[in-house]
C-alpha cells in the first residue's frame, strides 16, 4: 500500500510536470492503486539483476590489476561481445523510451531519427574504427593527439570528453529518477542515488571489465524484451502489420498527418543540420570509442561494428514498431491516460505501458527492470569515459607528463570516478524539476561539434597542427554551447523569451562548420615551429594507422 | 622502429593496400552518404511523397519502409566492408609487413 501511495505521488508529480493540472491527474489515477503487486515484480526482477552484476563486478574486480585491465578490459573483449556492449551503450533509455513515445506522439519523426542513428555506423566502420584501435590506447585523445603536443590537445579533447559525459549523465539521471519513481514508486531522491551508488561500484572496483559484462547483459534483455514486445504487440493484430498501421492512423490524435514528416523536419536545412548530429554525434561520444580499446586486434574492432550496426538497426525497428502499435493498444485504453487524455507518467511511457498491456504485470515488471538495467549499465560507461579523461588525459598525460606509474593512475581513475558519481547524484537532485531535454540534445552536439572534428582530422588531414585543432575544438564548444543556449531550446522553452537569438533548434551544421573551418583555417596559417614537427609526424602515424604496426596490444610485434 | 616504418612506407605492397582500401572505403562511404541525404531531402521537402501507401487503401507508407531499408542497407554495407578487410586486405597487410622483414 505504501508502494502504491507513493507511485501515486509520483505519477500525480509527473502528470503535473506535463503540464496537466495535478489535481486532475489525481483524480485520473484514482483507480490506478492495483499497480502495487507489479511493482513487487519490478523491484524482485531487478534485484536480481542488481545481484548479478555485483556478482560479475566483484569477479571483475579480481581480474582488475593492470591500466590496460581498467581502462580497456584488458583488450580480451571479442568482436561479438563488443558489438554487443557498443550497441548496448547506443541503446539507452532515451532511444529505448524516447524513441517509441516519439513514435506515439509524432509517427514517421521517429524513422527519420532511427536512420539517421544507424547510418552514422557504417561510416565509423569504414573510416574512424580500425585506425582508432590501431593508433589508440585507452581514450580518444590518445588517437588525437597522437602526433600533436600533448598538453594543449589532450586537455581539449578531455574538455570535449567531459563535457559531453556530465551533460550526458545529468540526463539520464534525472530520467532515472523519474522512471524508478513511476516503476518502483521508490522516492525520487533514493532513486537517484541508487542509480549512482550502484554506478561508482561497478566501475570503482569492476572497472572496464565489469561495464563491459553489465552492458552486455543489458543489451540481451533488452533485445529479447523488446522482441517478446513486438511479438505480443502484433499478435493484437493478428500479426498483420498493415492493420497495425490503418489502426494506428485511426486512433492517432494526429491522424493521417503520423505519416507524414512534422514541420521540424520539413525544411531541408533543418533536416541537414539534424541529420548531421544524428550521423556525426556517435563518433564523438567518448564512452563509444572507448570500447574500441577493449578488443584486441582491428579486426576484432570491424567485427564489432559489424554485430553493433546489425543489433543497434533491429533495435530501432522494435522501437518504432512498438511506438506505432501502442497508439492503439495504449492510446484507447483509458487505464492509461489520465483525464486529459494523456499518457499516464508523460510521453516516455509509451512502451512500459504497452508492457503491460500486451503482457500483464510480470511483462510490465521484466520491461521495467530492463529499462532501469539499461540507464545502469549507460551511465556506467558514461562514469568510465568521464573518469578514464580525467585520470588518463588529464592526470597522467597533461599534468604528469606522462611521468606516472599505473597504480597511482587507476586510483585517480578511482577517486574521478566517485567524484562524478557524487556530482551526478547531486546534479540529478537539482535538476529535478528542471526541463532537461536540451542537456541530450547538447550533448549530441558537442561530440559532433567537438570531439568528432577533432578525430576526423587528426586520422585524415596531413597539414592539420595542433594550434588549428586547439581553437578550431574550443571554437566549436562555444559555438555548440551558445547555439543551444541562444536557440528555441534553451532561450525560449528554459528561459521564457518569446523569439530565439538562433532561430534553429537543429544547429548542428553550424557548429560543425565553425568548428572545421576554423581547424582548417588556424592551421594552414600555422607557421610554428611546433606545426612542422604536427605536419612530419603524419607519415609515421599513417603507416601505424593503416596497418597497426606498433599497436597497442598487436600480437606479432 | 623508425627503420621499419621506412621501409614499409616505400614498400610496394604496402602503398598498394591503402590505395585499395581507401579507395573501397571511400567509395562504400560515399554510397552511404548519398542513399541518405537522398533519404532527409526526400523526407523535408516530399511529405505527401513520403506518405505514399504501398498499396491502394494501406496505411503502411514508403518512407517508413524505405527508412527500414536504409538500415538494413547499413548492415549489409559494413558486412560487405568487413568481409573484404578482414580476408583481402588483412592478408595483404601481413604480407606487406612480412616483406619489409618485420
Amino acid at each position: 500500500m505504501i508502494v502504491g501511495t507513493k507511485l501515486l505521488a509520483a505519477a500525480a508529480a509527473l502528470a503535473a510536470l506535463t503540464l496537466t493540472s495535478a489535481a486532475q491527474a489525481a483524480g485520473a489515477i484514482g483507480g490506478d492503486v492495483t499497480k502495487q503487486p507489479v511493482n513487487m515484480m519490478a523491484i524482485l526482477m531487478f534485484l536480481v539483476f542488481v545481484a548479478g552484476t555485483l556478482g560479475i563486478t566483484y569477479w571483475a574486480a579480481k581480474r582488475t590489476k593492470s591500466r590496460q585491465d581498467f581502462y580497456a578490459a584488458g583488450g580480451g573483449i571479442t568482436g561479438f561481445q563488443n558489438g554487443l556492449a557498443i550497441a548496448g551503450d547506443y541503446m539507452s533509455a532515451a532511444a529505448f523510451l524516447g524513441l517509441s513515445g516519439m513514435v506515439f506522439a509524432k509517427g514517421v519523426d521517429g524513422v527519420f531519427y532511427t536512420v539517421g542513428w544507424t547510418v552514422g555506423w557504417p561510416l565509423i566502420l569504414f573510416l574512424i574504427a580500425e585506425r582508432l584501435r590501431n593508433l589508440g590506447r585507452y581514450t580518444f585523445a590518445d588517437v588525437a593527439s597522437y602526433r600533436l603536443q600533448q598538453k594543449p590537445i589532450r586537455s581539449l579533447a578531455a574538455t570535449g570528453a567531459l563535457s559531453v559525459v556530465i551533460f550526458y549523465l545529468i540526463a539520464q539521471m534525472v530520467g532515472a529518477g523519474k522512471l524508478i519513481q513511476i516503476l518502483f514508486g521508490l522516492d525520487y531522491m533514493y532513486a537517484v542515488i541508487l542509480v549512482g551508488v550502484l554506478m561508482m561500484l561497478y566501475v570503482t572496483f569492476g572497472g572496464m571489465i565489469a561495464t563491459t559484462w553489465v552492458q552486455i547483459i543489458k543489451a540481451c534483455l533488452l533485445l529479447s524484451g523488446a522482441t517478446v514486445l513486438v511479438i505480443l504487440s502484433l499478435a493484437y493484430f493478428d500479426f498483420d502489420f498493415g492493420r497495425l498501421m490503418s489502426e494506428a492512423v485511426a486512433n492517432s490524435k494526429a491522424g493521417v498527418a503520423i505519416l507524414q514528416p512534422s514541420s521540424s523536419i520539413a525544411d531541408p536545412l533543418a533536416a541537414i543540420s539534424l541529420s548531421l548530429a544524428l550521423m556525426c554525434g556517435p563518433a564523438g561520444l567518448p564512452h563509444i570509442l572507448m570500447r574500441f580499446f577493449t578488443v584486441p586486434d582491428a579486426q576484432a574492432a570491424r567485427k564489432s561494428v559489424f554485430y553493433a550496426t546489425g543489433f543497434i538497426g533491429y533495435f530501432f525497428i522494435l522501437s518504432v514498431t512498438m511506438g506505432f502499435a501502442a497508439i492503439t493498444i495504449v492510446g484507447t485504453n483509458p487505464q492509461f491516460l489520465d483525464s486529459a487524455g494523456k499518457l499516464l507518467g508523460g510521453g516516455n511511457m509509451a512502451a512500459i505501458h504497452l508492457s503491460k498491456a500486451v503482457g500483464g504485470d510480470i511483462f510490465l515488471g521484466f520491461i521495467s527492470a530492463v529499462a532501469f538495467a539499461t540507464i545502469l549499465a549507460v551511465v556506467s560507461g558514461l562514469a568510465l569515459a568521464g573518469a578514464s579523461a580525467v585520470s588518463h588525459d588529464l592526470y597522467a598525460n597533461v599534468f604528469k607528463k606522462g611521468k606516472t606509474n599505473e597504480r597511482e593512475e587507476i586510483l585517480v581513475s578511482r577517486i574521478a570516478t566517485l567524484s562524478l558519481g557524487v556530482i551526478a547524484i547531486l546534479l540529478g537532485i537539482v535538476f529535478e524539476n528542471q526541463n532537461i531535454a536540451f542537456m541530450v540534445v547538447l550533448a549530441f552536439g558537442l561530440a559532433a561539434s567537438v570531439n568528432f572534428p577533432v578525430l576526423l582530422l587528426s586520422i585524415f588531414w596531413s597539414k592539420l597542427t595542433t594550434r588549428g585543432a586547439f581553437i578550431g575544438g574550443f571554437l566549436g564548444l562555444i559555438a555548440a554551447i551558445a547555439f543551444v543556449v541562444l536557440g528555441p531550446t534553451v532561450w525560449v522553452q528554459v528561459l521564457g523569451f518569446a523569439t530565439p537569438i538562433f532561430p534553429y533548434e537543429h544547429y548542428a551544421l553550424f557548429s560543425m562548420a565553425i568548428a572545421f573551418g576554423s581547424i582548417w583555417f588556424f592551421s594552414i596559417t600555422d607557421r610554428s615551429a611546433r606545426a612542422e614537427i604536427d605536419r612530419a609526424n603524419y607519415r609515421h602515424q599513417f603507416i601505424r594507422s593503416e596497418t597497426g604496426l606498433g599497436a597497442e596490444g598487436a600480437a606479432a610485434h | 622502429m623508425e627503420e621499419a616504418y621506412n621501409k614499409i612506407a616505400s614498400s610496394a605492397q604496402f602503398n598498394e593496400l591503402v590505395r585499395k582500401r581507401n579507395r573501397f572505403a571511400f567509395t562504400l562511404s560515399a554510397i552511404v552518404l548519398i542513399v541518405y541525404y537522398v533519404f532527409v531531402l526526400f523526407a523535408a521537402t516530399q511529405g505527401d511523397g513520403f506518405a505514399t501507401p504501398v498499396a491502394d487503401g494501406s496505411k503502411v507508407v514508403i518512407g517508413l519502409l524505405i527508412g527500414w531499408g536504409i538500415q538494413i542497407f547499413s548492415f549489409l554495407m559494413t558486412g560487405v566492408y568487413v568481409n573484404r578487410a578482414n580476408g583481402e586486405f588483412d592478408a595483404m597487410t601481413k604480407a606487406a609487413v612480412r616483406e619489409a622483414g618485420l
